[in-house]
C-alpha cells in the first residue's frame, strides 16, 4: 500500500489533488481511496486531503498518520502545521515552491530521510503558465508520478481529461506534463551529479 | 334554515362573495337576508343555493363526532370541506393538525370524516398537505385537491414555519385556519391569534393588565398576503354564502391559498351556545373582524359591515371579557379595543367608499412593499 | 461496472435507481452532497416522475415525506445528527403510522458541543423512534442497503433509516459499483401501499388511540420489527444472488468463529478493525469481529449465536449514554445473558476522533493483560479532563468545559489530524 498525504489550503484543490490521484490509480487498475479531512467550507484554512493506493482491497479508514509520500501545496503552511508527522523514512515530499529545502529551512529533513527524494517544484508558476491561475494540484500530481513512479503520467492525463472541461482540461494536462518533466530532469540532473 | 338568517350584502353567489351592487338574476333588487333555501319569501335559483343546502353534499364531517354543542369549528369545517368537495367533484384529500377538529372528529375507534384523511401532528399539516400534493403531482393526479386545516395554535404558532415554507414554496395547497382564538382543546390557553384583553387560562383577568396582553399577536392573513400567494381571504361562520363562495373561488387557483375563519367556541369564549353565528357576526359588525379577500398580495374585495356596532355589544356575550364590565368595569381597555375596530374600519375600508380615504392604499401599498415609512 | 465515486454521490445514484416519487431535503453536514446529487438528477430530467422539495427545516423534511408516503408515493429524504433530533417527533409519527420512508442518516456527533464530524450519537438517540435502523460497512454496503432498504420498508410498512458514517464514508472518494436500472427494477417493484389516501376509497389515517387498544397497536409495531429479523436475512440472500455480492444482513462476522475475543462494532470502523484483527491473527492471537449491520431490531438470537463461544466481547461503539456506559454493549449483554462471556464497553471516534490502528492494537493488549474495565474511553486525555474538573471546583465562573478544555489543548490543531 502506498499512502499520499496532501496539505494545503481550502480554495486550492487539494481534495481534488487527492481524488485525481485515486482515480488515475483506479484507472491503472490498483485499488484506491481518497478522503478529506472534514470540516465546514472555509476558503485558506488549512486542508488535509489523503489517498491510499494498493493492490488489495482498502479495508482501513483512518486518517494517514505515516505517509509514504507527503505534498504540500502550500509552503506558508510549513513551520505552522505539522505537514511532515509520521512521514516514513524513504518516503517523499514534494513541496510546491520555487525555493529549494534548504532556502526553505528544512535542511534537517535531510538527515532523516533520503535526499533524492525530497523535491520542491515551482508548481503554482507552471500552473499559472499553463491554465493562466496559480492552482498547482494537477502540477504536483505531475511531478509526484514522477518522483514516485506510482502510476503512470499518462494514467494522470486520463483522470485530468474526465474531471475538467474545456481550457481546465487542457492547462491542468500540461501543467502536469510540464511538472513531469521539471522533476524528472531533476532527479536525472541529481543522479549525474552523485554518479 | 333555523336560526338567524344569513345578512349579506348583496347577493353573495358563487361568483363572487362581497360583490358591491352588483345583483344576479332577473330583478335588480338588494337583498339583505338571503337563506339557505329562499329569499324575500321567494325560493333561491338552485344555483344560488348553499352547497349545505343540497342533500347530496359531501358531508365531508359527518354526524357523530363529539364537539361541544355549538362549536363554530365544527360548523366551520363543514360548511368549507363540503364547498371544497363540491368545487372538486368529490375529490379532496385533507390534512389536519392536532386541535379540536382532529381530536373531536376521531374519537377512537370511529371517524366522521368522509373523505381522505391524514393527520401526523400538531406542527406539519401544511408541510403534511405539501407532501401529499407533491405526491399527488408525481403521479400525474391533476384532479385530486389538497386542502391542509388546523386551528389557530398549530397555524399561526407551531406551525407557522411549515406554513410560510408552504406558501414561499408555491405548493398546490389549501391552508384553511379555524380561528378560535386559543388552545381550546388544551384547556384555553392564550395563542398568537388570542385578542387582547381576553382572559385565557395563561392571561387571567388578574391585576392592571387583566386578561392578553396589548401590543401582541399575528395577522395570519396579512403574512399570508406578504407572501403574495394567489389568494388569500378570511370569512366567518355567520356568512355561509360567503364562506362556500370563498372556498369555491380559492379552489379555481392552484398553489398556496390561505383562508382564515372566525370561529367562536362557545367553551372558551364563554359564550352561549346558540349564540355562535351571532357572535360571529358581531364580531364582523364591529370591526374587530374584517372579512376580506387579497389576490397575489392585494387586497381585491372587502365585506362591508352593514350596521357597525360598538365593540361592546359583542364583548358583552362573552364571559372571556367578562372583567372589563364587571363592577366599575374597564372602560379604558374598552376605549383601546374600539379603537383597535376604528382603525380596522379605516384600514381595510369597511364602512364602504368614503371611509377608505388613504388607508386602504396605504395597506394595499404595505402588502405589495411599495409604500414608505 | 465499478467507478471511482464519491460514497453520497454513489448513494444518491443508488436512491435514484429506486425510483423515489418525492425527495424531500434539507441541507445538513454531512449529507448535503447526497440531496444535491438528487437535486441534479432531478432537474436535468434524469429521476421522473420526482418530485424534489426544497424544504423548510428537517422536522419539514419527514413532514412532507409522511404526507407524500401516505398518498401513495415513494418518499426519500436524508440527514443526520441535529437534523434527526429536529424530526424527532415527526419519526416516531413515520413509524406509527406504518409509512414506509427511507431516509440515510449521515452519522454525526449530537451538540452541545456543536461538533460537526462522525459520530454514530444521532441515530443511538433515536433508536427507540420505532424505525429500522441499518448500518453500513462501508460505501458499497451503503449504497446495496438503500436499495434493500425501499424492498423491507414498503414490505412491512415501516419506515427505515440507513445509517453511513459521515465524512469517513460519505465523503470518501474509491471504487464503487451502483446497479443499473435495469437490475433494480427486478428487485425492487414499484410501491404497493398498505395504506393510502384516495378518493375513490377514503380512509382516516392518524386517528386518536385510547387506553383500550393503545397497548395493542404498540405491540404490533415491536411484532413487526421480529418480522423483520426474518425478512433482512432473506432480502440480502435475494440481494446476493441477484447483484453477487454480500451486503446488508443482520451482522457479519469476520473470523470470530472460533476467536477467543470478539470485538462487535457498527459502521465504518470494521474497516480499520479487520486490518488489525488480520495482524494480530498472524501473530497467533485468538481475536476476531463482529459488524452489526441491523440495530433495530436487535438480533439477539443471531448475535448470542454468534458470539456465545467467545470469552471476551468487546463492544466498540461511536457513542454512548450518558450517566450509563454503552449503548449497544447494554443490549449484547442482554442477547448473551446466561452465558460466561465477559462484555467490555469502548467507547471510541466521538464527534470525529478517528479510530486509528495504533488505538486498537494498544487496547487489545490492555484487554489481552486483563486491565481493561468494563467501561473505557478509547484516547481518553485523561489529564485535561481532570485539570478541567479541578477549575469548575476552584468555583467562580469557570466558563463553560468545551471552552476551558479548547484552551487547555490549544485551539489550533498543530497536527495534520
Amino acid at each position: 500500500m502506498f499512502s499520499v498525504r496532501i496539505h494545503g489550503r481550502g480554495g486550492q484543490g487539494v481534495v481534488t489533488a487527492a481524488e485525481l490521484l485515486s482515480a488515475a490509480a483506479f484507472a491503472e487498475g490498483l485499488e484506491s481511496q481518497a478522503f478529506p479531512s472534514f470540516g465546514s467550507e472555509r476558503m485558506g484554512a488549512p486542508v488535509v486531503a489523503f489517498c491510499r493506493v494498493d493492490e488489495r482491497r482498502i479495508r482501513l479508514r483512518e486518517p494517514i498518520a505515516e505517509p509514504d509520500a507527503v505534498v504540500v501545496q502550500d509552503p506558508t503552511l510549513l513551520h505552522h502545521v505539522d505537514v511532515f508527522g509520521g512521514l516514513l523514512a524513504d518516503g517523499y515530499v514534494l513541496i510546491n515552491s520555487a525555493r529549494s529545502m534548504d532556502e526553505l529551512g528544512l535542511d534537517e529533513l535531510r538527515g532523516r530521510h533520503h535526499p533524492e527524494r525530497l523535491v520542491t517544484v515551482p508548481a503554482s508558476e507552471l500552473a499559472r503558465a499553463r491554465l493562466g491561475r496559480p492552482i498547482p494540484n494537477a502540477a504536483l500530481l505531475g511531478a509526484l508520478v514522477a518522483l514516485t513512479g506510482l502510476i503512470s503520467l499518462p494514467a494522470l492525463e486520463r483522470a485530468i481529461a474526465a474531471r475538467f472541461n474545456g481550457a481546465a482540461r487542457e492547462g491542468n494536462r500540461a501543467a502536469a506534463g510540464d511538472a513531469f518533466a521539471w522533476t524528472d530532469r531533476l532527479a536525472r540532473a541529481r543522479e549525474s551529479a552523485h554518479a | 334554515m333555523s336560526g338567524a338568517p344569513d345578512d349579506q350584502v348583496p347577493i353573495a353567489g358563487r361568483d363572487g362573495p362581497s360583490a358591491e351592487g352588483t345583483p344576479r338574476g332577473a330583478a335588480d333588487l338588494r337583498f339583505y337576508q338571503t337563506g339557505t333555501f329562499a329569499v324575500g319569501g321567494r325560493l333561491l335559483e338552485q344555483s344560488e343555493r348553499t352547497v349545505q343546502s343540497d342533500a347530496e353534499r359531501g358531508n365531508a364531517i359527518t354526524k357523530g363526532h363529539r364537539a361541544c354543542q355549538g362549536c363554530g369549528e365544527a360548523l366551520g369545517a363543514r360548511y368549507a370541506l363540503d364547498a371544497a368537495l363540491h368545487a372538486a367533484g368529490g375529490r379532496v384529500i385533507a390534512a389536519n393538525a392536532t386541535g379540536c377538529l382532529e381530536v373531536f372528529s376521531t374519537p377512537y375507534p370511529e371517524s366522521s370524516w368522509r373523505l381522505p384523511w391524514i393527520h401526523s401532528l400538531f406542527a406539519n399539516a401544511p408541510a403534511v398537505a405539501t407532501g401529499v400534493a407533491a405526491a399527488l403531482r408525481a403521479k400525474g393526479r391533476t384532479d385530486v385537491r389538497v386542502v391542509g386545516q388546523g386551528g389557530d395554535g398549530g397555524t399561526v404558532d407551531i406551525g407557522f414555519a411549515c406554513l410560510s415554507g408552504m406558501f414561499e414554496r408555491g405548493d398546490d395547497v389549501l391552508y384553511i385556519c379555524y380561528d378560535n382564538q386559543g388552545y381550546m382543546n388544551t384547556g384555553v390557553q392564550r395563542s398568537a391569534a388570542t385578542p387582547p384583553a381576553a382572559r385565557t387560562a395563561t392571561t387571567e383577568a388578574l391585576g392592571r393588565h387583566p386578561g392578553n396582553d396589548f401590543g401582541q399577536g399575528k395577522n395570519a392573513p396579512l403574512i399570508a398576503m406578504a407572501h403574495e400567494i394567489p389568494y388569500v381571504a378570511t370569512a366567518t361562520v355567520a356568512e355561509l354564502h360567503d364562506l362556500e363562495a370563498k372556498v369555491t373561488r380559492a379552489m379555481d387557483f392552484h398553489g398556496p391559498r390561505y383562508i382564515h375563519v372566525l370561529v367562536p367556541c362557545p367553551l372558551g369564549w364563554g359564550s352561549r351556545t346558540a349564540e355562535t353565528v351571532l357572535i360571529a357576526r358581531l364580531a364582523k359588525e364591529s370591526g374587530l373582524f374584517p372579512v376580506f379577500e387579497a389576490v397575489d398580495g392585494r387586497i381585491t374585495a372587502v365585506s362591508r359591515i352593514r350596521r357597525q356596532v360598538p365593540v361592546e355589544q359583542y364583548l358583552r356575550r362573552q364571559k372571556r371579557f367578562a372583567h372589563l364590565f364587571d363592577g366599575d368595569g374597564r372602560p379604558d381597555v374598552l376605549e383601546r379595543l374600539q379603537a383597535h375596530a376604528e382603525r380596522n374600519i379605516a384600514r381595510f375600508g369597511l364602512l364602504g367608499e368614503a371611509d377608505r380615504a388613504g388607508e386602504i392604499e396605504l395597506l394595499d401599498a404595505l402588502a405589495t412593499g411599495e409604500a414608505g415609512p | 461496472m465499478r467507478e471511482q465515486l464519491e460514497g453520497s454521490q454513489a448513494v444518491a445514484r443508488a436512491v435514484a435507481r429506486c425510483r423515489p416519487e418525492v425527495v424531500c431535503a434539507y441541507p445538513i453536514t454531512p449529507q448535503t452532497h447526497i440531496v444535491e446529487g438528487l437535486s441534479r438528477l432531478v432537474h436535468a430530467g434524469e429521476l421522473a416522475p420526482c418530485e424534489f422539495v426544497n424544504v423548510e427545516s428537517e422536522f419539514a423534511a419527514m413532514s412532507v415525506a409522511i404526507g407524500a408516503c401516505a398518498a401513495g408515493a415513494r418518499a426519500y429524504t436524508a440527514t443526520a445528527s441535529q437534523g434527526l433530533l429536529y424530526m424527532t417527533e415527526a419519526l416516531f409519527n413515520a413509524s406509527g403510522l406504518g409509512l414506509p420512508i427511507v431516509m440515510t442518516v449521515g452519522n454525526r456527533a449530537i451538540g452541545s458541543p456543536i461538533n460537526i464530524w462522525n459520530d454514530q450519537g444521532d441515530a443511538m438517540a433515536l433508536r427507540d423512534c420505532g424505525w429500522i435502523q441499518l448500518y453500513a460497512s462501508d460505501n458499497q454496503e451503503a449504497v446495496d442497503l438503500h436499495i434493500q432498504a425501499f424492498r423491507i420498508a414498503e414490505a412491512l410498512a415501516l419506515p427505515v433509516m440507513v445509517c453511513m458514517d459521515g465524512f469517513v464514508l460519505t465523503h470518501a472518494f474509491e471504487p464503487l459499483e451502483v446497479p443499473d436500472q435495469a437490475q433494480v427494477d427486478a428487485f425492487l417493484p414499484p410501491f404497493s401501499p398498505h395504506q393510502v389516501l384516495d378518493p375513490d376509497e377514503p380512509m382516516t389515517i392518524g386517528a386518536m388511540v385510547g387506553p383500550e387498544a393503545f397497548t395493542e397497536v404498540r405491540y404490533l409495531a415491536h411484532a413487526k420489527h421480529l418480522e423483520a429479523l426474518e425478512l433482512i436475512p432473506r432480502v440480502a440472500d435475494e440481494f446476493r444472488s441477484r447483484f453477487g455480492r454480500h451486503s446488508g444482513g443482520l451482522l457479519e462476522p469476520y473470523q470470530s468463529a472460533d476467536a477467543k475475543t470478539v470485538v462487535l462494532t457498527l459502521g465504518s470502523v470494521f474497516g480499520t478493525l479487520v486490518e488489525v484483527v488480520d495482524e494480530l491473527r498472524e501473530r497467533g492471537e485468538s481475536i476476531g469481529a463482529v459488524a452489526l449491520k441491523c440495530f433495530r431490531p436487535f438480533p439477539m438470537r443471531e448475535l448470542r449465536e454468534a458470539l456465545q463461544g467467545a470469552e471476551r466481547v468487546i463492544a466498540l461503539e461511536r457513542a454512548f449514554s450518558v450517566g450509563v456506559g454503552g449503548i449497544v454493549s447494554a443490549d449484547v449483554r442482554a442477547a448473551l445473558a446466561g452465558l460466561p462471556v465477559q462484555v467490555n464497553t469502548v467507547i471510541a471516534g466521538l464527534g470525529g476522533r478517528p479510530i486509528t490502528r495504533r488505538s486498537l492494537r494498544t487496547l487489545f493488549q490492555e484487554a489481552r493483560a486483563g486491565n481493561l474495565g468494563e467501561l473505557h474511553f478509547l484516547d481518553l486525555k485523561a489529564d485535561v479532563v481532570e485539570r478541567e474538573l479541578a477549575r469548575q471546583k476552584g468555583g467562580g465562573r469557570s466558563g463553560p468545559h468545551a471552552e476551558g478544555v479548547l484552551r487547555d489543548i490549544g485551539a489550533v490543531a498543530a497536527g495534520p489530524v
